[in-house]
């Protein structure tokens, strides 16, 4: 039996027919379109998927549609500011923290939602390591994805704004 | 690997525990209760779980804390990894989370998974499960018959399989605080840092006057079942804790292990990085005391 939901994409107000079985990830590509959220792995190992739920990064694969009711998401859509690349965007062009690109949408989300949570991630190692760790890339050998984090936690916090080499701090 | 999306299923959020349990009296054994999702999600798209009901119970109020009571800690069903690993009460079971937490998936998952789930989850490497039967967790469970606690020795019966019945909500988990000054150790080896635990051991320790005087030992996937290695502790008790005794007392823990043998883990290596494991948090918890004396 179908369940109507209303929740909150990309600060836009959407009211959703799911089915109980649908995945948040598929009713975010398949209903909303929303097709930045990709699906690698499908059982919560790769991170691809990752949203943030009410401000946290959760795997959207892993949590039901119905269970977004009333919630606020954000994808990859969300994260730009009309034409201006959110600071971790312009930072993972910048650190070639990409190559196919399949695991970016999930790694914006997923540092997006650790950034607001702690600004100051990137001065802990361990931390931003352990963070980094909960997604996959098959691409890119994590380091660029990294110096990235790095460079938007220093920008999100207004330092060193104009240092296009990137040897801020 | 079968599909990947689950079969069609209905699905009720209840408000209340009564409600809960009403729902689970009628349909129970065609149920299956959502948590945290982390495990029932990947569960249901391998149709390895194909409920015509799924029981939502993240909307009960009460659920999501953790209490510090006198003689011990109360961890309800919605409480997430998560709070765990951010435990900063006064015991040392807040260290042992704090120590422990980090070992159970990543952020994303630990936003969202429960202990409660994991113990009802019942895998074998589980870290909370290995903990709770550590530690003499009491499985609180509502069902149509009304309340019980079941001990952690009687709650794990096999791979994924629990004491829980169908029509029963477990509604918290009960933990006896160890004594003031007991210091956990916790150790782990997996192949990779998403895998599960290949295996994994922790230790709770306090010494008196340069004396083991009570300790704990739990073993992560050694058996079919979480494991509490009585007969290691045994050996420690009352004993100076000299490193001949420590590598005993770990071989010991792992002659109490009975693993299964697996491709990438046959019982012998598994008993042997369970002996090393054990050892290591043994010594840890050791050192950390003689550097801290004055912690208790
Ligand atoms: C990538 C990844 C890595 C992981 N790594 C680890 C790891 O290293 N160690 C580890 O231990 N776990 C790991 N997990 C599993 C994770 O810890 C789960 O959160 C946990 O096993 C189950 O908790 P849950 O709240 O998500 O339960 P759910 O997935 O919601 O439920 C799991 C099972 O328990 C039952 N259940 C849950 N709550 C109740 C309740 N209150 N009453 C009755 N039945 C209930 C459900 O019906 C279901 O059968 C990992 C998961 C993923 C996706
Ligand atoms: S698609 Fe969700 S974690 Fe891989
Ligand atoms: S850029 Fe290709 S998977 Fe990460």
């Amino acid at each position: 039996m179908n369940v109507t939901i209303e929740l909150t994409v990309n600060g836009r107000a959407h009211r959703l027919d799911v089915e109980p079985r649908t995945s948040l990830a598929d009713a975010l590509r398949e209903q909303l379109g929303l097709v930045g959220t990709t699906l690698g792995c499908e059982h919560g190992v790769c991170g691809s998927c990752t949203v943030l739920v009410d401000g946290t990064a959760v795997r959207s694969c892993l949590a039901l549609a119905v269970q977004a009711r009333d919630a606020d998401i954000r994808t990859v859509e969300g994260l730009a500011d009309g034409d201006r690349p959110h600071p971790l965007q312009e930072a993972f062009a910048a650190e070639h923290a990409l190559q196919c690109g399949f695991c970016t949408p999930g790694f914006l989300m997923l540092l997006a939602g650790a950034l607001a949570d702690d600004p100051e991630l990137d001065r802990d190692e361990r931390r931003l390591e352990e963070v980094l760790a909960s997604n996959l890339c098959r691409c890119t050998g994590y380091a660029g994805i990294r110096r990235a984090a790095v460079r938007a936690a220093a920008r999100m916090r207004g330092e060193g704004e104009r240092d296009s080499a990137g040897h801020a701090g | 690997m079968g599909d990947m999306k689950p079969a069609q299923f209905d699905y009720v959020a209840p408000g209340s525990v009564p409600e809960a349990v009403a729902v689970l009296a009628g349909r129970g054994p065609e149920s299956r209760v959502l948590a945290g999702g982390q495990s029932l999600l990947i569960e249901l798209r391998y149709r390895t779980a194909r409920p015509a009901l799924v029981v939502d119970v993240n909307g009960i109020p009460g659920l999501a804390e953790i209490a510090v009571e006198d003689g011990s800690v109360h961890v309800g069903a919605l409480v997430r990894h998560a709070q765990l690993e951010r435990a900063r009460f006064d015991d040392p079971l807040a260290g042992l989370f704090r120590e422990v937490a980090p070992y159970v998936g990543h952020p994303p998952i630990r936003a969202r998974g429960t202990f409660a789930g994991s113990l009802a989850w019942a895998h074998p490497a589980s870290e909370w499960c290995a903990l709770a039967m550590a530690m003499g967790a009491g499985i609180e469970l509502e069902g149509p018959a009304g309340r019980r606690t079941v001990p952690a020795d009687s709650w794990f019966r096999g791979r994924f399989a629990t004491a829980c019945l169908p029509e029963e909500l477990v509604t918290g988990v009960r933990l006896p605080r160890p004594p003031a000054g007991a210091v956990p150790a916790f150790a782990e080896l997996r192949r990779t840092h998403g895998s599960f635990a290949l295996a994994a051991a922790l230790v709770v320790l306090r010494l008196v006057d340069g004396r083991v005087d009570w300790v704990r030992v739990g073993l992560a996937n050694a058996a079919d079942v979480p494991l509490r290695a009585v007969e290691a502790e045994r050996l420690m008790v009352g004993e100076p804790p000299e490193p001949e005794l420590l590598a005993e007392a770990a071989a010991r823990a792992a002659a109490e292990a009975n693993p299964p043998d697996e491709p990438h883990a046959p019982a012998a290596y598994r008993r042997h990085a369970l002996a090393t494991l054990v050892r290591r948090c043994l010594t840890r918890a050791v050192r950390a005391r003689h550097e801290h004396p004055g912690a208790a």
